[in-house]
């Protein structure tokens, strides 16, 4: 499938979670996000969720990315 | 973490230690309060001559290194920084401005309603609005730009800070001002105020405990997560408040408080506004600044200089009322903070998809 990625890396709070829902919503089957900080992967999974997407977690160095697809 | 469970916990711990530390010679409703002990701590440094209000507070200090201490052992330290930071001090300088006007930071807003200072819910709403306000920055593209990975050595320095304080404290050094009367000379002993700011501040690293984003994603994301911390510490700290005796219900006659509603609500508004577009409240500001944030950092710093300013030039608000200095400061915050979004408002955002297209959006 094809994905759309957000980079939202060195983003603070709550940047990255409304740069996902903004993508979300033009994506609604699904978007990759990357981040770089703690936070942002907890916000973003936790919103995610919420809409009842599935998220996948990877990580290496220090970047996270999270796949976000729908169920 | 990312737990509702812990997020409820931290926050009766919250409450109850102060009302604890209230019990054990803080000021009513003051067991914490981010906005007052930054600036008791600016006035214990000699750097305002506020007589009644300065002692360098060892919550403040307990709170940064057990946020760093935590954030340290999870590997979570991260020293970054370069996110707008002029900005950063500004905005900071301001919510200090709008804390001082009201009496409290968002926490001690909380904490004032649990000890039955009806007066809290004029700063309520209007902190409600203000981040209501600031959200709809949020929702056009305000943004602070990106951070970025700074040398580790910097992230140690605030905290290095702290315990260089911590040690002037318990020596009694005579370089600081310890307040003789007024809420400056009440306080809890060092050590019980030191432990508990530890305990907090590793707690709420973990959870993320923050006042702003309580309300923030409960209107932008329907998120009860933050917000349901911020109702355990209201919860525990009416219950500790009732067992110690100091809960009295009203308007007048509350405790480092006044009884002015609109300005009250102002107050609160403008921090709340100025917190938004700093993605986090005062005590968040904290948190971040032990763990190697030096945008944090920066903001600390800004509510610090606030602090000083507010009552080097009579803009804090005092049991009597608020000041006419005090009045004309908050309305020219709201302009700069509304300045300050309107011209860090990304218009382009733009998705990178798959391939190498470009979406607009």
């Amino acid at each position: 499938m094809k994905a759309n990625i957000v980079d939202a890396r060195g983003r603070a709070c709550p940047e990255p979670v409304l740069l996902t829902k903004k993508a979300l919503e033009l994506f609604k089957e699904g978007v990759d996000v990357v981040v770089d900080n703690v936070t942002a992967r907890e916000n973003i999974k936790r919103f995610a969720k919420n809409l009842g997407y599935n998220v996948d977690v990877k990580e290496e160095n220090g970047d996270i990315l999270l796949i976000i697809r729908k169920e | 973490m990312g737990d509702k469970k812990t997020i409820i916990i931290n926050g009766l711990i919250v409450g109850f230690l102060s009302a604890l530390l209230v019990k054990f010679g803080n000021p009513i409703n003051m067991g914490i309060c981010i906005a007052c002990f930054i600036r008791d701590t600016v006035g214990g440094l000699g750097l305002h001559r506020a007589e009644l209000v300065q002692y360098v507070r060892p919550e403040i200090i307990g709170i940064v290194l057990g946020a760093f201490l935590m954030s340290y052992g999870k590997k979570e330290f991260q020293t970054r920084g370069g996110s707008s930071p002029l900005i950063r001090f500004v905005l900071g300088f301001i919510v200090m401005i709008g804390a001082l006007m009201f009496l409290g930071c968002p926490l001690r807003m909380v904490l004032r309603l649990a000890g039955g200072d009806l007066n809290a819910l004029f700063g309520i709403v209007g902190f409600a609005f203000g981040i209501f306000v600031g959200i709809q920055f949020l929702n056009k593209g305000f943004t602070l730009k990106r951070t970025y990975n700074l040398n580790k050595v910097e992230g140690f320095i605030f905290p290095i800070i702290n315990v260089f304080l911590l040690v002037l404290l318990i020596s009694g050094s005579s370089l600081l001002i310890f307040s003789q009367k007024g809420p400056g000379s009440q306080h809890a002993p060092i050590l019980l105020a030191l432990l508990v700011g530890l305990v907090v501040g590793a707690f709420a690293q973990r959870t993320r405990l923050c006042m702003v984003g309580g309300i923030r994603d409960l209107i932008l994301f329907k998120d009860w997560y933050l917000l349901s911390g911020f109702i355990a510490i209201f919860i525990a700290a009416l219950i500790g408040n009732i067992a110690f005796g100091v809960f009295n219900l009203g308007f007048v006659k509350q405790p480092v408080a006044h009884t002015d509603g609109l300005w009250n609500f102002m107050g609160m508004a403008l921090a709340g506004f100025g917190s938004v577009l700093l993605g986090g409240c005062p005590m968040r500001q904290l948190i971040l600044a032990g763990e190697g944030n030096i945008d944090s950092v920066i903001a600390v710093l800004g509510m610090a200089a606030g602090a000083a300013f507010a009552h080097n030039f009579k803009l804090a608000s005092s049991p009597q009322g608020p000041t006419v200095n005090g009045k004309i400061a908050v309305i020219v915050g709201f302009i700069i903070v509304a300045l300050i979004g309107y011209f860090n408002i990304e218009r382009n955002l733009s998705f990178k998809v798959k391939g190498d297209v470009k979406v607009e959006g």
